[in-house]
């Protein structure tokens, strides 16, 4: 075997171009990884004292303040369960007919399919703790704005996953309805909605699932729910009572997974 | 021909601008007849049968249907219109999630209005129908079993009996035995013969089948590169005339 | 057949029925609950228009704040995701319970379920008490949310793993380390680089809010402009910070797109 044909033989997996752009996002993490530690404001004095504090702070919360739970805990942890359930009924309604828009086979004209985009995209973009900061601007501290940030925050989830399953259905079974003569209404709740149910459903689940973590959070802002008794425990510094929140929420969030997952098993 | 039922008249269809699928077809149906429309893959048979109920938009020509015609229809027109013909699929296009009954009665969805037909309130004349149509086509006792857990041949049935709910002026039926064993295309195709002339309605089905469609037609399209080359009894057929349609010989003999 | 005997159309479905009913009873139950009137409605309805007059025009005035604030934030999730994934690399793998004993599954899922259970907001809260205020505090909350969810989801990929691989790569006689790299990596890791950059992409949303309990990035300083009243400058925020989302998504998509090619290539 002579030069050439082994030089021939060395192999390259990816095209020079290939590798030039996969070397410039590798460069560019590295540099952006140490530009990050090179400017963030991290005090030394604070990082060396974080062990010890930290094991100040779990010594304080223990023992659990669990007598706090029948008067403090139980009202707030329902109403965040509420606030989940509620928020997510209404994000179906209101994404329902947008996510149909979205969807580029049924939408009736593509003005209308990029608007109803452009509104989930940005109901996505906006952050329920944001959501939850103007809603109680608006309509002031407790469960609504809980529930209103939650609703507008889940639309833009739910619209999209509804669309989604709307494109992927299948075309055959619509066109032999259409055939029939049968009206758009008809020919939506015959031909599509039995096809996108099974998906409808575990969207919805699972919306409600990450829902229930969310709901815990908006109290720090004012906007109902387990959080408010968060906030309050902390700024008392009762640490006792904080981890006691903290146990409730926790228990909360994996009793909701645990359903959810059930539930999904059952229906798909 | 005088008081056709329907009559085709220069249809032609592009996909693609300056290549036509369709090239000026013009065809008469009469009032009843089961007419077969043979021919290879890819020339059009199923374009043709699409545009006479405009699930494929012609891009010339009439299709006169009851006195009307269905190419200059506007939207909800044509919505009636479809409503008198029924199509069965070769892929059977149920609605697999839901139950035979129900795939039966959204061949009335162009008669009910919406909110009853989602609250499942069809009329009882039409429920009548169902269960009398499920008997006719040997599936009495499935009206409450899921579309998708049936066999093909039985999804087939389905199809027909919901094209036959429309009670329509005419049948169409696009490759209905292309997905199906050879006894069960059999069963079928007699069954679309059967249920046509017991309507006293005109078929039109378009298969591949040769034999098949000499078996049953009355009458005999055969396509070939977009345009009709034979149109006359079955009997009439010869290898001359399948070698226009087909192309080579070999698979003649 | 029996032709006397009425047959019916459609099995009366009665779980259905009561399900529908039930959902209803709960809205009307749960609305009452949380004291959702129409009163309170109308009312929040108007201070909506005030307060959206009150937003525009946006206020770009105080530039410095907010470029500062957003350039901490890209350095929180920047940092917390590359500290984060190192982190669920091990995690991951030990849950992974068809490669693991279950003396090693079980404490790491139990992990991974902790990290997931909390809103990187609550999580963020513990971190400033014990860390102190500012970027720190941020990160360490935001590695914790990355454990949680790219955690999952790795172990959750290499479950799905073919074993015949492995079993060939162990029967070469390869040590243990050897047997990850060789039978294992390749076969997740075009889903695992996928699973980052949607980490990246979740650490840069919720980087905008942990500053809300005073963790580092903008959400300090939007929060206080809420709190101010100071509507103008929020809407400027706010606008900035969706920009930044988008562009990250953007990018994100990006990335994925360079290297789901490695992964097709990877297959052939």
């Amino acid at each position: 075997m002579n030069d050439a044909t082994l030089e021939a033989r060395i192999w390259h997996r990816f095209t020079p171009a290939q590798r030039l752009v996969r070397f410039a996002v590798y460069l560019t993490v590295v540099t952006a990884v140490v530009v990050s530690i090179q400017t963030v404001e991290v005090i030394p004095e604070f990082l060396l004292d974080a062990p010890e504090q930290m094991a100040d702070l779990l010594r304080r919360m223990w023992p659990i303040a669990f007598s706090h739970y029948p008067k403090g805990v139980h009202e707030a942890l329902v109403e965040t369960l509420h606030i989940a359930t509620l928020g997510t009924i209404i994000s179906v309604v209101i994404a329902f007919p947008i996510g149909l828009a979205a969807a580029h086979n049924i939408a009736p004209n593509r003005l209308l399919n990029h608007a109803a985009r452009l509104l989930l995209v940005s109901s996505r973009s906006v952050n329920s703790l944001v959501w939850a900061l103007l809603f109680v601007a608006v309509f002031g501290p407790g469960a609504l704005a809980g529930t209103l940030a939650i609703a507008f925050r889940s639309v833009g989830f739910v619209g999209k996953l509804v669309g989604e399953a709307v494109e992927e259905a299948n075309r055959g079974t619509v066109e032999a309805l259409e055939a029939s003569g049968a009206p758009w209404l008809s020919v939506l709740s015959f031909g599509y909605w039995p096809q996108i149910q099974p998906s409808f459903w575990s969207v919805v689940l699972f919306r409600w699932d990450i829902n229930v973590r969310e709901s815990a959070v908006l109290g720090l802002v004012g906007a109902g729910g387990i959080g408010m008794a968060l906030d309050t425990a902390m700024n008392l510094f009762q640490w006792d009572r904080v981890a006691m929140v903290l146990l409730a929420i926790f228990t909360v969030v994996i009793a909701a997974e645990i359903v959810v997952t059930a539930i999904r098993k059952r229906i798909l | 021909m005088e008081n056709a039922a329907l009559s085709i008249r220069d249809l032609t269809k592009e996909y693609v601008r300056g290549k036509p699928v369709l090239r000026g077809i013009s065809l008469d149906f009469a009032g009843s007849g089961f007419t077969a429309i043979i021919g290879p893959s890819g020339t059009g048979k199923s374009t043709l049968i699409r545009c006479i109920n405009r699930l494929v938009e012609p891009t010339a020509g009439s299709v006169i249907f009851e006195n009307q015609d269905i190419v200059a229809l506007p939207r909800r027109a044509l919505r009636l219109a479809r409503r008198q013909i029924g199509m069965v699929f070769q892929e059977y296009n149920l609605v697999e999630r839901l139950t035979v009954m129900e795939n039966l009665l959204s061949g009335r969805l162009g008669y009910v209005a919406p909110w009853k037909a989602w609250l499942r309130r069809f009329p009882q004349s039409d429920i009548d129908d169902a269960f009398e149509l499920l008997d006719v086509v040997g599936l009495a006792g499935f009206a409450n079993q899921r579309a998708d857990s049936l066999s093909g041949g039985q999804r087939q049935r389905v199809g027909i009996a919901r094209a036959v709910m429309q009670r329509p002026r005419l049948l169409l039926a696009d490759e209905p035995t292309s997905s199906l064993d050879p006894k069960t295309s059999v069963e079928i195709m007699t069954l679309l013969r059967d249920l046509g002339r017991a309507k006293k309605i005109p078929v039109i089905v378009n298969m591949h089948d040769v034999e098949l469609a000499k078996r049953f037609a009355d009458r005999v399209i055969g396509m070939s590169g977009g345009v009709v080359v034979y149109d006359g009894a079955p009997s009439g057929l010869n290898d001359t005339d399948l070698k226009s349609i087909y192309g080579g010989e070999d698979w003649l003999q | 057949m029996n032709v006397t005997a009425p047959r019916v159309a459609f099995p009366p479905n009665w779980r259905a029925r009561a399900a529908w009913i039930a959902l209803v009873l709960y809205i009307v139950y749960a609305c009452s609950l949380l004291d959702f009137t129409w009163a309170r409605f109308m009312v929040g309805l108007d201070n909506g228009a005030r307060f959206i007059g009150r937003m525009l025009p946006p206020n770009f005035t105080r530039w410095e704040i907010l470029v500062k604030g957003l350039t901490e934030s890209i350095e929180i999730a920047i940092l917390a995701s590359v500290l984060g994934i190192l982190l669920s690399l091990p995690i991951g793998l030990f849950a992974a319970r068809n490669l693991m004993p279950l003396w090693v599954t079980w404490p790491s899922r139990i992990l991974i379920a902790l990290c997931r259970s909390f809103h990187p907001v609550i999580v963020a809260i513990v971190f400033v008490k014990a860390l102190g205020f500012g970027a720190m505090s941020g990160i360490a909350a935001l590695t914790v949310a990355s454990i949680g969810f790219a955690g999952k989801l790795f172990a959750e990929a290499i479950e799905e793993i073919s074993l015949k691989q492995v079993e060939a790569v162990r029967a070469t006689g390869a040590p243990f380390m050897n047997v990850i790299t060789y039978g294992v990596l390749p076969q997740v890791f075009g889903r695992f680089l996928g699973f980052s950059t949607y980490q990246l992409d979740s650490n840069l949303r919720n980087s905008t809010m942990v500053g809300i309990v005073g963790a580092g990035g903008i959400g300090g300083a939007l929060f206080a402009a809420f709190q101010r009243f100071d509507y103008d400058f929020v809407c400027a925020m706010l606008l900035s910070i969706i920009l930044l989302i988008f562009a990250g998504e953007v990018v994100a998509n990006k990335v994925r797109a360079i290297f789901v090619e490695r992964t097709r290539v990877d297959e052939e």
